[in-house]
């Protein structure tokens, strides 16, 4: 980087609300709704006139919720078909699954068609057979074939009856080893009819029927696309967030779990803002393909200009001679040897024609791979400092401790440890970004103003991260400023995701990669999911 | 209950004895062992396969009927469902596991591939090459899965072939 300009992005505007944005998710206020904690629970639109009820250009809306409001959103879907409808709750789950939880759609096509949709979503209109398990003289099970007296059996309302034994065996081997719960069928060959919970419940133990919730509650949020499970590991909360993929390329949806887990609502990777998805994507893939092998061997070795044979000059002199085919030339100019005439070992012919092309290739390689390293090593250094930043977390919390006991100060007083220890990660996690985001970005004024925050955020990062290095009983004096660099911290990288977001969602970035630029965020509403 | 498949297996194979399904000819290799067997496919009348016979070794697993039987021929066959090679696997939907249902009984199986022979699916294959020239060129389809007949099916039937086949070779 060699802009020294010292690039000041209008500080006053940003003063206000510096909260780093895992703390706190609370954006609005209503509170006539059954869930406590959630950021704002009226409305999952993601709201297009950015500025006016956000706190960050880069905010998106989105909810979390617990698995007990997994439960219960399911619950009242099923209450509202079951009582619309008139048909039981069992019959009413396996008809919203089957239409994926669109339940305009379902209630649509029952008034269609009826008898059809019931039966293609695996129900029969049989209500006479309330199923049960029954001892039925003289039955004998067309699975394993067992016919003694007092064999308990079951039939869904299709009437297929096979013994208990037998249903078990089969929905064991559904659903523990086959993952299956929301389309186990009757065990009768071509009948489709679906088994419901309330025959699960009569059939088998409560730890199987357990694990079938679990299916069900995992098929249904991977069912709706506006749904997604915090990849936290033993975090079993859902956010929820009506981003589109046409979305992806103005907007880098970054989502915060009540467990605090920062992550991309668009992709499946980690929160990468400012980067959008589709560059991730692209970076992460280039940084685990060989193809920088395929770089170093061209900036490292050169070919021979007859057979292409790769050499690698290990040192003496710039007279090559091939190994394969003999031929002579000078590693210097790359052209013949027998053109140098009597300037022997010392190659004075850099015009000539037949090395100058050999030559350019070099350079160009050369020159990009220089680039990419200078991105990726920054960028792989952000990566392991974060790391360490997170074991230095769990450090800091006994630093906690003992600053507890030494100083006297109460929990809540040495809370601002933890805060300066969750800044830093963060940061460290958007700065390691900028540098993929950089990579891609064509060099013009705007760039400019990117790097120029980079480097203020960067520079901030790393005057906090000092400060945490220093001895227990250093701590508690540097408690103020500790808090300072913490919001400064916080404060350079709000300016920085706002920045190149803004920008992001104008279309005004210039890439040198493919990427789609988007249209004006005005032009597109928000359209329904199928 | 050990294995609920025995008594299953018993009374499948009795009624097979009982009703000889048309076209096929059933054994059990090995009278101990009821979870093999070995069915002979007669090469329909009026189809490209008259007159060939086709040895199918039928795999049960060890919980069948949860679990569905694996089918292979041990003859080689010109079929675009089937593979073309000595592990003969074959396509057919009610094998796979989504789709498999325990009261599906083996000689439905057993009726099912044998109506593969009279009416091939070349719009699932396992041969895409066969496939299309079953589609495209039906006169020389006819002429190679003629060859393969005289040349692979005609005789008794050998059963080595398929003996390496690993059991959990999945038929895609």
């Amino acid at each position: 980087m060699d802009t020294d300009d010292e690039f000041m992005s209008n500080p006053s505007s940003e003063e206000e609300d510096m909260m780093p944005d895992d703390s706190d998710n609370d954006m609005s206020g209503d509170d006539d709704f059954d869930f406590d904690d959630e950021p704002d629970p009226e409305d999952i639109d993601i709201q297009q006139d950015f500025g006016s009820k956000k706190k960050a250009v880069y905010d998106i809306d989105y909810k979390v919720y617990r698995p007990q409001d997994i439960q219960e959103q399911q619950d009242d879907l099923i209450r509202e078909v079951n009582m619309i409808l008139n048909i039981s709750k069992e019959e009413a789950a396996i008809l919203l699954r089957h239409f994926r939880w669109n339940k305009e759609r379902l209630i649509e096509e029952i008034m269609d068609k009826r008898s059809q949709t019931l039966e293609t979503a695996g129900l029969s209109e049989n209500h006479t057979q309330v199923p049960r398990l029954q001892v039925i003289p003289c039955f004998a099970c067309d699975i394993c074939c067992e016919d003694e007296e007092g064999l308990e059996s079951f039939a869904l309302k299709c009437g297929h009856r096979y013994c208990v034994n037998c249903y078990r065996q089969y929905l064991t081997q559904k659903i523990c080893e086959d993952g299956e719960a929301a389309r186990i069928q009757c065990p009768s060959d071509d009948c489709n009819l679906i088994i419901d919970a309330r025959s699960l419940d009569l059939l088998v133990t409560q730890d199987l029927t357990d694990r079938y919730r679990r299916l069900l509650n995992r098929t249904y949020v991977e069912d709706r696309d506006s749904l997604k499970w915090c990849p936290a590991p033993d975090c079993e909360n859902v956010v929820e967030c009506d981003i589109k993929k046409k979305d992806l390329n103005r907007i880098v949806p970054t989502v915060s779990c009540l467990c605090s887990e920062r992550f991309c609502f668009g992709c499946p990777n980690e929160d990468h803002q400012p980067a959008p998805c589709d560059l991730v994507k692209k970076w992460l893939k280039k940084c685990a393909d060989d193809s920088e092998t395929a770089n170093w061997i061209s900036a490292n070795t050169k070919e021979c200009p007859k057979c292409n044979s790769t050499i690698e000059k290990n040192g003496g002199c710039n007279h090559m001679t091939c190994r394969k085919c003999k031929h002579e030339f000078c590693w210097m100019c790359m052209g013949l040897w027998s053109e140098h005439g009597t300037s022997w070992y010392n190659c004075n012919r850099f015009e000539e024609k037949s090395g100058t092309d050999a030559r350019d290739a070099q350079a160009k390689s050369r020159v990009s791979l220089e680039r990419y390293l200078h991105y990726y090593n920054r960028y792989a250094n952000h990566e392991q400092s974060a790391r360490l930043d997170k074991e230095m977390f769990l450090k800091t919390e006994k630093k906690m401790v003992s600053l507890q006991k030494e100083s006297g100060m109460s929990w809540i007083e040495v809370q601002y440890l933890s805060s300066a220890s969750q800044a830093l990660q963060t940061c460290r996690r958007t700065l390691m970004w900028t540098y993929a985001f950089a990579f891609y970005l064509a060099r013009n004024n705007l760039t400019e103003i990117f790097e120029d925050n980079q480097k203020d955020l960067e520079m901030a990062v790393e005057s906090l991260s000092e400060m945490f290095e220093k001895p227990v009983q250093d701590l508690a004096d540097a408690k103020v400023d500790i808090m300072d660099k913490t919001s400064y911290c916080n404060k350079r990288r709000v300016i920085l995701l706002n920045d190149t977001a803004q920008n992001l969602a104008e279309g005004k970035w210039t890439f040198n990669v493919e990427f789609t630029n988007p249209t004006p965020l005005g032009a597109v509403g928000s359209s329904s999911r199928r | 209950m050990g294995t609920p498949g025995n008594k299953r297996l018993v009374r499948e194979l009795a009624d097979c004895h009982q009703n000889p399904p048309v076209g096929l000819t059933i054994s059990v290799p090995d009278e101990s062992n009821l979870y093999k067997w070995h069915v002979i496919v007669h090469g329909p009348p009026n189809t490209v396969y008259a007159g060939g016979n086709f040895g199918i070794v039928v795999n049960l697993p060890r919980d069948y009927p949860f679990r569905a039987p694996v089918v292979t021929f041990a003859t080689r066959i010109y079929h675009p469902n089937v593979t073309n090679d000595n592990l003969g696997n074959i396509c057919l939907s009610i094998l796979k596991a989504e789709n498999w249902k325990p009261a599906i009984k083996l000689v439905s199986v057993l009726e099912a591939v044998r109506n593969l022979l009279i009416e091939p699916q070349p719009d699932d294959p396992l041969e895409a090459r066969i496939a299309d020239e079953y589609k495209n060129d039906r006169k020389e389809f006819e002429k190679n899965a003629r060859s393969y007949v005289a040349q692979y099916a005609k005789g008794p039937v050998k059963w080595e072939n398929a003996e390496p086949t690993p059991a959990t070779a999945a038929s895609k």
